[in-house]
C-alpha cells in the first residue's frame, strides 16, 4: 500500500492537487488517475502543491510526462507550486519545465492559470 | 589509514531505496555538505538503486557502501546481476517521448550524472558497480 497522500481542491477552474510522500510509480499513478477522472468530467487546469514532497524518482516523474500528453491533446495546462529543490532541479533536468509550469508559490501560479 | 565507510546491505524490495537515502543524508549532515548537494546525493542514489532493483536481475539483494574521504563523498553501489552495456542506453529526451509512442521511462542514468561531480560504471556479466563522487 502506499504511503503517498493527495488532497484534491479547486479554485475557479483549477484543480489543485496537494502532494504528501515519495512521488515513485504508485504517486504518479495516483496523480496521473486524478487527473484523468478530472479531464473526463472537463477540467483542463492542473496545479500540484508538491509541498509534503520532498523526494521523487524518474518513474513517477514519467508519469507526470503522461499526464502533460494527455493534457496536450485537449489544450490543458499542467503546473507546480511548493517543489523542493531537488524536486525542482530534477524536473529540470527531465525537461517537463518545457511542457509545464513551474512556479514558487499558489499565488504566483494562479495569476498564471 | 582507510577512509571510514559505511555499508549497507539491502533487499531488493520496494521503497528499499529510501532505506538508503536516509544514511546518506546522516553521511551528508556529517561531513557538512549542503541541503542541495544532499538533495543531489539522495536523488541519485535513488535512480542508482531502482536501476539496480529493475534491471540487473541480481539475486537478493544490492550492496552500497559510503566512503567518507577528506573532501568528497565516494558512494558505490554494487549488485551482482547481468551486467548492462552503457553504450547502448539511449539519451533521453523528453521531445521524443511526448505525444510520440517511445516509453516515457529511461531517464536514470541522464540524472545521475547530472547530478554528481563523477560517475562511473564497471559491469560485465557477473555484476555492476556504480561508482559516484559528490565533492565537498
Amino acid at each position: 500500500m502506499s504511503d503517498f497522500k493527495t488532497k484534491v481542491s479547486a479554485v475557479n477552474e483549477v484543480v489543485i492537487i496537494e502532494t504528501e510522500g515519495y512521488l515513485n510509480n504508485e504517486g504518479g499513478q495516483i496523480i496521473y488517475d486524478i487527473c484523468i477522472e478530472k479531464l473526463a468530467s472537463g477540467s483542463r487546469k492542473f496545479l500540484l502543491n508538491l509541498s509534503g514532497t520532498k523526494v521523487v524518482n524518474s518513474i513517477g516523474v514519467s508519469i507526470i510526462i503522461e499526464v502533460i500528453e494527455k493534457l496536450q491533446e485537449v489544450e490543458g495546462k499542467l503546473g507546480y507550486y511548493n517543489m523542493a529543490p531537488i524536486v525542482e532541479k530534477t524536473f529540470h533536468i527531465m525537461g517537463l519545465s518545457k511542457y509545464s509550469s513551474l512556479y514558487k508559490t499558489e499565488e504566483l501560479a494562479l495569476l498564471e492559470f | 589509514m582507510n577512509s571510514p565507510t559505511v555499508e549497507l546491505k539491502l533487499p531488493i524490495l520496494p521503497n528499499m531505496e529510501l532505506v538508503a537515502t536516509q544514511t546518506a543524508e546522516i553521511i551528508a549532515k556529517h561531513m557538512h555538505l549542503s541541503e542541495d548537494q544532499s538533495g543531489e546525493i539522495t536523488m541519485a542514489l535513488i535512480e542508482t538503486c531502482i536501476n539496480a532493483f529493475e534491471h540487473s536481475k541480481a539475486g537478493n539483494n544490492i550492496f552500497i557502501h559510503f566512503i567518507i574521504e577528506e573532501s568528497s563523498l565516494v558512494i558505490k553501489v554494487i549488485d551482482q546481476g547481468v551486467g548492462f552495456d552503457k553504450s547502448k542506453v539511449a539519451i533521453p529526451k523528453i521531445e521524443n517521448k511526448i505525444g510520440k509512442d517511445e516509453r516515457k521511462r529511461g531517464w536514470g542514468l541522464q540524472l545521475i550524472q547530472a547530478l554528481m561531480d563523477s560517475v562511473e560504471f564497471e559491469s560485465n556479466d557477473s555484476g555492476t558497480t556504480v561508482t559516484m563522487t559528490k565533492n565537498k
